[in-house]
């Protein structure tokens, strides 16, 4: 176990150098920061001074190993445009994101399970089929353009549920969260059902391939034939060996879900990093890309990895580190 | 993975036994044709700045133009005609799904089937290269790659191939593993020919069903996507407008209550999703003979 721990986190370290490499070199080619950040009138040595000032003067390969040095102290560099340390900038806009992302997944498996098993118990009647039908158009709806249409429902024609922003907010744990207040909430809605969506139609299809095939197994049976009644017997017995996959699923996919916040935030100008990359990469704010991406790719290789432990933890089947397939 | 491969001529009325599928076939073969046949349809076109009249712009669907004609969609900030702009959108959107579709299939059966011949560093290199992509959403690399690389549908290709390859790549290698234990490769050997020669001639028609439905679905996945880097502002320039564009266009207006300039060609877009999933999946259940019980 030990072994097989460390063996992932060396795998991961390599994982995000390769990843820095690969970004630090792809994103120092983006534009010429210089350009943005020079008034027109400014004369040479102003311009001379001001790429010192940033480290841009040095050669690239020293320019990278500074980079690396500071990023083994958390530190990657500072915003070109806010003039504040990028880590800072993400971290501060990475709870939001998160808040989104959990929002969205909860949202996900509170409607995804219900459906999947109504579907999955009754396969032929109007219910499941419109379920099955549904999810492939959850799979097909662009996030955004949903997005879009529920902002013309919601906010513009019934004026129900405001457009964008995050809401009140209160601190928790000196964090500040929107589910808290009622106004948060209002605002937490839609943008998590808009991210919710794509994944809310994997969740369904997941369960009721699940049920189908627990439904036929021998297990099953024999609780039917003990006697249970069908609510324990779907409830207890078939739900806690479909779950399995569903959360190795979700787990898995919550990267994902941090990822297409981008796409979700820009819509509802929600304040997380991913609104904040797209300004970046608008402004070619080198340094926040840069972290962004560094940040992200931690929280994936920390998901994965917890993933792996966690299903190891629940399907005793599952070996750790075992022999190559 | 061993589907026998489906007779083409009796593949077609099997298909339109599913009602649902045959139409979405039927819809998804008039938006090709419309959005191939844009130039000679469309009423205006949307890219021929002469052709557009500011006087026009923000017209809701139904009204009149400046020149009398009837503008069945509504037009843009712009004065842009939103129907042209919706035909000439698929073509560039179904030509970005097409072509990147293609590429990766391309890139992931060459590096696949590589993988699979030459075992060794060859294939760890290969297979850790897109075990890395794999592990990252494709948005992310997407975004991250359009940013480096800049705008245009030739950048937005190689941002898609880039995220797509991997998928080919690992299915190709799965079969082409299985395929080169038979006798028909030790024979192909034995004969003395080349790798290249045995690779191209004989391993790649046997692994090529398994991918070409893989390859459907990825179309409808690859046009989302580039709607989606477009809608970012990331994918295609203003000049070459996508579906996804146009949606971004709109989105500005709104919240003033002019929906058309962006419902309508997202109306476009998801019926172009839909349609080619359906065909998919209806595809997938036909050549895959373990999905036939089900």
């Amino acid at each position: 176990m030990a072994v097989y721990l460390l063996q992932r986190l060396g795998q991961a370290l390599l994982v995000l150098l390769v990843m820095s490499l690969l970004v630090f070199a792809g994103v120092y080619a983006i534009g010429d920061p210089m350009a943005i950040m020079i008034p027109p009138d400014a004369s040479q040595a102003d311009a001379a001074r001001l790429a010192a000032s940033l480290g841009l003067d040095q050669p690239l390969w020293r320019q990278y190993l500074v980079f690396l040095q500071q990023a083994a102290g958390g530190k990657l560099g500072v915003s070109f445009a806010f003039q504040v340390p990028a880590v800072t900038l993400i971290l501060e806009r990475l709870p939001a994101t998160l808040e989104l992302a959990i929002a969205a997944t909860l949202l996900a498996l509170l409607l995804g399970i219900p459906l999947g098993l109504l579907a999955g118990l009754r396969p032929k009647s109007f219910p499941g089929r419109a379920i099955m039908a549904g999810s492939i158009l959850g799979f097909s709806l662009p996030t955004f353009w949903v997005g879009l249409l529920l902002i013309m429902l919601f906010s513009v024609q019934l004026g129900w549920l405001p457009a964008s922003g995050r809401g009140a907010t209160l601190e928790l744990l000196g964090v500040p969260v929107s589910f808290l207040t009622l106004d948060g909430l209002q605002h937490l809605l839609m943008p998590a059902l808009n991210l919710a969506l794509f994944k809310l139609a994997l969740v369904t299809r997941l369960v009721r391939a699940g049920t189908r095939e627990a439904l036929s197994l021998d297990y099953v049976r024999f609780a039917r034939a003990k006697g249970l009644t069908e609510a324990r017997v779907i409830g207890v017995h078939v739900l806690r060996n479909i779950l399995i996959p569903v959360v190795t699923v979700v787990g898995l996919e919550f990267g994902s879900l941090v990822a297409f916040a981008v796409v979700t935030e820009t819509i509802f100008a929600w304040p997380g990093m991913g609104k904040l990359l797209i300004d970046s990469i608008n402004v070619l704010d080198r340094p926040v890309i840069v972290a962004y991406l560094c940040v992200t790719v931690l929280l994936f290789v920390t998901i994965n990895l917890a993933v792996d432990l966690a299903c190891a933890a629940l399907d005793p089947r599952v070996r750790l580190g075992g022999a190559e397939q | 993975m061993n589907a026998p491969p489906a007779a083409l001529p009796g593949l077609l009325p099997r298909f339109a036994r599913d009602g649902v599928a045959l139409a979405a076939l039927a819809l998804l073969a008039l938006l090709i044709a419309a959005a191939v046949l844009a130039p000679w349809i469309a009423p205006q076109n949307p890219y021929d700045l002469a052709q557009l009249d500011l006087l026009d712009g923000r017209l809701p669907p139904g009204a009149l133009a400046a020149d009398g004609r009837s503008v069945l969609l509504g037009t843009d900030d712009q004065g842009r005609d939103i129907l042209s702009a919706i035909l000439y959108g698929m073509r560039t959107s179904l030509l970005a799904g097409t072509l990147s579709t293609l590429g990766a299939l391309a890139l992931g059966l060459l590096l696949g089937l590589g993988a699979a011949w030459f075992r060794g560093w060859t294939e760890a290199i290969i297979m850790r290269a897109a075990d890395l992509q794999l592990s990252f959403p494709s948005i992310l690399i997407a975004l991250v790659l359009l940013a480096l690389l800049g705008q245009g549908l030739d950048k937005i290709i190689i941002a898609l191939i880039a995220v797509q390859w991997a998928y080919y790549a690992r299915t190709a290698r799965a079969a082409a593993l299985a395929e080169r234990e038979k006798d028909y490769i030790s024979a192909a050997r034995a004969l003395g020919l080349k790798p290249l020669r045995i690779i191209l001639a004989h391993l790649l028609p046997n692994c090529l069903p398994p991918m070409t439905v893989v390859a459907t679905v990825q179309i409808a996945a690859a046009i989302s996507l580039e709607a989606t880097l477009s809608f970012l502002g990331l994918g295609l320039p203003i000049t070459e407008p996508s579906l996804g564009l146009l949606i971004a266009n709109g989105y500005a207006y709104l919240l003033s209550g002019k929906y058309w300039i962006s419902f309508f060609p997202g109306l476009a877009l998801l019926g172009l999703i839909v349609c080619i999933n359906l065909v998919a999946d209806r595809l997938r259940d036909l050549l895959d003979p373990r999905r036939m019980a089900g």
